[in-house]
């Protein structure tokens, strides 16, 4: 990294937008994004995290990149996991313990297949991307 | 196989016993029926939190949110939507319910909240500051230090209204005003993170999720009062958010947007951390200063403000984390975007941590004017265990309880000072009727009472005094004319304190009063607490026409108190006896009485 300048700074904001517009990098068209503020790392959230790691190196899925970021809000139901998988719509879990981390690759990431009883709402619009 | 539809149908309790189970399999059956069973997989999520609307039904991918669905209604809903593809309209959440949000009309959605401060948490990585970038982050600071004058940002600020959202409400862009024309070779930008209110963490979640933004703020201050170095006073108790502030800084100097020449530039300015020791009087602002510069924490009188003699005697800038974590968007989006969110004195959102007796706590962002009943029963899914809504606290140790009256009344800082609480820094805790407002207050005040500096005699003394009358009178010793000298205590803290911790400190007390009254009356009377909280108020006995003689409860009791043979009446020795109430809760008879 070197000191930006203006043009830098616009040139690096545009290639960027456009990798988070794709919502993919280095091939990774899956991600899994996970609250870890305080709060989720309180109820659990790097269990989860190392569990979705260990298991997406298990079944050897080479395009789903794991993530982390901060607190969505959702105390109530930590530890929250969002998922973006291409042509499905994007989904957050709530209450993500190990053993449903792994339901999460095997049954939305592998099959498609919606989660019961984990969903939960994004809280609020998002003002900044469009 | 991706399916082209997803209908959520809400699995929360409510929503099921109000015959979403049945409208799970009439809907099942309506698809089947319409031939769509490989398009459409139906799932069932965790409680959505709208449980005063459910069922409540959410369609994937169009978001169209449906509300009291009833079984009768899968057939339309199936027909109209997945077949024809039209929304029903009868169905849909009526967005004209959130009246703080019409000025935003033309955005389709149905949620109450509204994220300014919170835009990027949960959405970014916060260790990177290229997602931080992408996400229009430090566009605002290429404005200000390109297209912008330090007057411009000042106007932007007055013109979107923003005030101070550590509690007293004062207005940002005046305070700015103040710094830049006051004069001095050297000015300070300080970002007071020193979070102390119990139950509150909106600004460690804005740190940890978003540090940058705070950052670019500090600076985009900076630039305008004309300071060249900002400090964060941040609560060494926050080791996730001062690790993601260090990790933010160091990034955000590899990329030359903090320290010399600023993206080339000729504005300089750079940040540094000071940890606080956890000291609740360390918030206010005269105590952080004395902590930054390495003195004991202790306030001093103003004037002079902060903004002209503050830092080692400098112009200094002081903000709380989600006032600055505003700035940003309202210098990009600009000031009459801000303005039109909110109520006609308190423009914008307010963040706050949502906890205590309800469903779904959780960090929340509502536009200004949003009531508490929105709040507490849309989005925190009501009282939990649907107990009864007693009070609601904000502020803090310095705010107020609101009871059920005043449900509806629209937040904003006017009308939470007429009510008398306090917005303060955005602690929301609900209570239902299992808690006892004496025993809150008491609370509150062991709180103030531990964190007072000592330095005045009003408060060190006067917290004291409240809170040994509040002793008296949940142990039962009240009397009648405490209530008065209570009272009277309070009026003298509030008027003599030297800071707004003593002048705050009775807050909780005369709120209380306020409201609850009969509450206070019913322990200093009747030697009796409604809630049964109060130990010492509380006498449990073994109604002997109920006791079939289990023996659950002498096996229960940790102080041997509860005597009697198998299958023969029990009887409780009121002298051994510590009140516990665990005998109360395992009797499967109701024996156990209290009162």
């Amino acid at each position: 990294m070197s000191r930006l300048t203006l043009e830098d700074l616009r040139k690096l904001r545009e290639t960027q937008q456009k990798t988070m517009a794709l919502r993919e990098s280095e091939g990774k068209d899956v991600q899994i994004i996970i609250g870890m503020g305080t709060c989720g790392i309180a109820a659990g959230a790097k269990d989860t995290f190392s569990t979705m790691i260990n298991t997406v190196a298990e079944k050897g899925l080479s395009n789903v990149m794991v993530r982390q970021t901060g607190c969505m809000g959702l105390c109530h139901s930590e530890p929250t996991v969002e998922v973006i998988v291409p042509d499905m719509p994007t989904i957050i879990y709530g209450n993500v313990t190990p053993e449903v981390a792994r339901q999460i690759i095997e049954n939305h990431v592998q099959k498609h297949q919606l989660l019961d009883g984990h969903i939960c709402d994004r809280p609020a619009v998002d003002i900044i991307g469009k | 196989m991706v399916s082209k539809y997803y209908i959520l149908i809400c699995g929360g309790t409510a929503c099921d016993s109000n015959d979403g189970i049945r409208l799970t399999e009439e809907l099942k059956k309506e698809i089947t029926k319409a031939g769509l069973t490989k398009d459409v997989q139906i799932v069932r999520t965790g409680c959505l939190g709208f449980c005063e609307m459910g069922p409540i039904v959410k369609i994937l991918p169009e978001d169209t949110f449906y509300v009291c669905v009833k079984p009768e209604d899968a057939h339309e809903l199936v027909q109209e939507h997945l077949v024809k593809g039209r929304a029903v309209p009868r169905l849909l959440y009526d967005r004209r319910q959130s009246q703080t949000l019409v000025a935003l009309e033309g955005i389709d959605f149905y949620q109450k909240q509204f994220r300014i401060v919170l835009r990027n948490c949960g959405v970014i990585d916060p260790d990177k500051i290229d997602e931080y970038i992408a996400r229009d982050g430090y566009r605002a600071l290429e404005k200000v230090l390109f297209e912008m004058t330090p007057a411009d940002v000042i106007a932007e600020l007055e013109k979107a209204g923003l005030r101070g959202r550590g509690g007293a409400g004062f207005p940002t862009g005046k305070k700015w005003m103040f710094s830049m024309n006051a004069p001095g070779d050297q000015k300070y930008i300080v970002c007071n993170a020193d979070e102390g209110d119990p139950g509150a963490y909106m600004d460690r979640s804005t740190l940890e999720g978003d540090p940058h933004s705070i950052l670019e703020a500090m600076t985009i201050a900076g630039r305008t009062t004309g300071a060249s170095m900002g400090y964060i006073y941040i609560r060494a108790e926050y080791p996730l958010a001062i690790r993601r502030l260090e990790n933010a800084i160091a990034q955000a100097h590899a990329y030359g947007l903090l320290g010399k020449n600023i993206l080339g530039s000729d504005f300089s300015f750079d940040i540094e951390l000071r940890f606080g020791a956890g000291a609740f009087v360390c918030g206010e602002e005269t105590a952080l200063l004395a902590s930054i510069e390495g003195q004991r924490g202790t306030p001093r009188p103003r004037p002079p403000f902060p903004a002209v003699k503050g830092l080692w005697g400098k112009p200094t800038v002081i903000n709380n984390v989600e006032t600055l974590a505003n700035v940003p968007v309202i210098i990009l989006k600009g000031g009459d975007w801000f303005n039109k969110i909110g109520t006609a004195t308190s423009k914008g959102t307010k963040v706050f941590a949502l906890t205590g007796k309800v469903k779904h706590s959780g960090l929340i962002e509502v536009p200004m004017g949003t009531t508490l009943r929105e709040i507490i029963f849309e989005i925190g899914g009501g009282i939990r265990n649907d107990k009864t809504f007693k009070a609601a606290q904000t502020g803090g140790p310095s705010g107020g309880v609101i009871p059920p009256e005043f449900l509806d009344t629209p937040i904003d800082y006017e009308n939470l000072a007429k009510i008398g609480s306090i917005m303060g820094s955005g602690g929301l805790i609900v209570m239902d009727e299992t808690d006892c407002i004496v025993d809150v207050a008491k609370f509150y005040l062991q709180f103030t009472v531990d964190e007072s500096c000592g330095k005045c005699s009003p408060c060190r003394i006067g917290g004291r005094t409240l809170y040994n009358y509040l002793e008296k009178i949940t142990n039962g010793e009240g009397k009648a004319e405490d209530i008065d000298t209570m009272l009277e205590t309070a009026r003298a803290m509030q008027r003599a304190s030297l800071c707004g911790l003593g002048q705050t400190a009775p807050n909780p007390v005369v709120s209380t009063l306020r409201y609850f009254r009969e509450e206070y009356r019913e322990h200093i009377e009747n030697k009796r607490c409604r809630a049964g909280k109060c130990k010492n108020l509380l006498q449990y006995t073994i109604n002997p026409e109920k006791c079939v003689g289990c023996t659950a409860c002498a096996r229960v009791c940790p102080a041997n108190a509860i005597t009697g043979e198998r299958k023969q009446k029990h009887t409780i020795d009121g002298e051994k006896c510590i009140k516990c109430g665990q005998c109360h809760e395992v009797c499967k008879f109701k024996a156990v009485e209290r009162s």
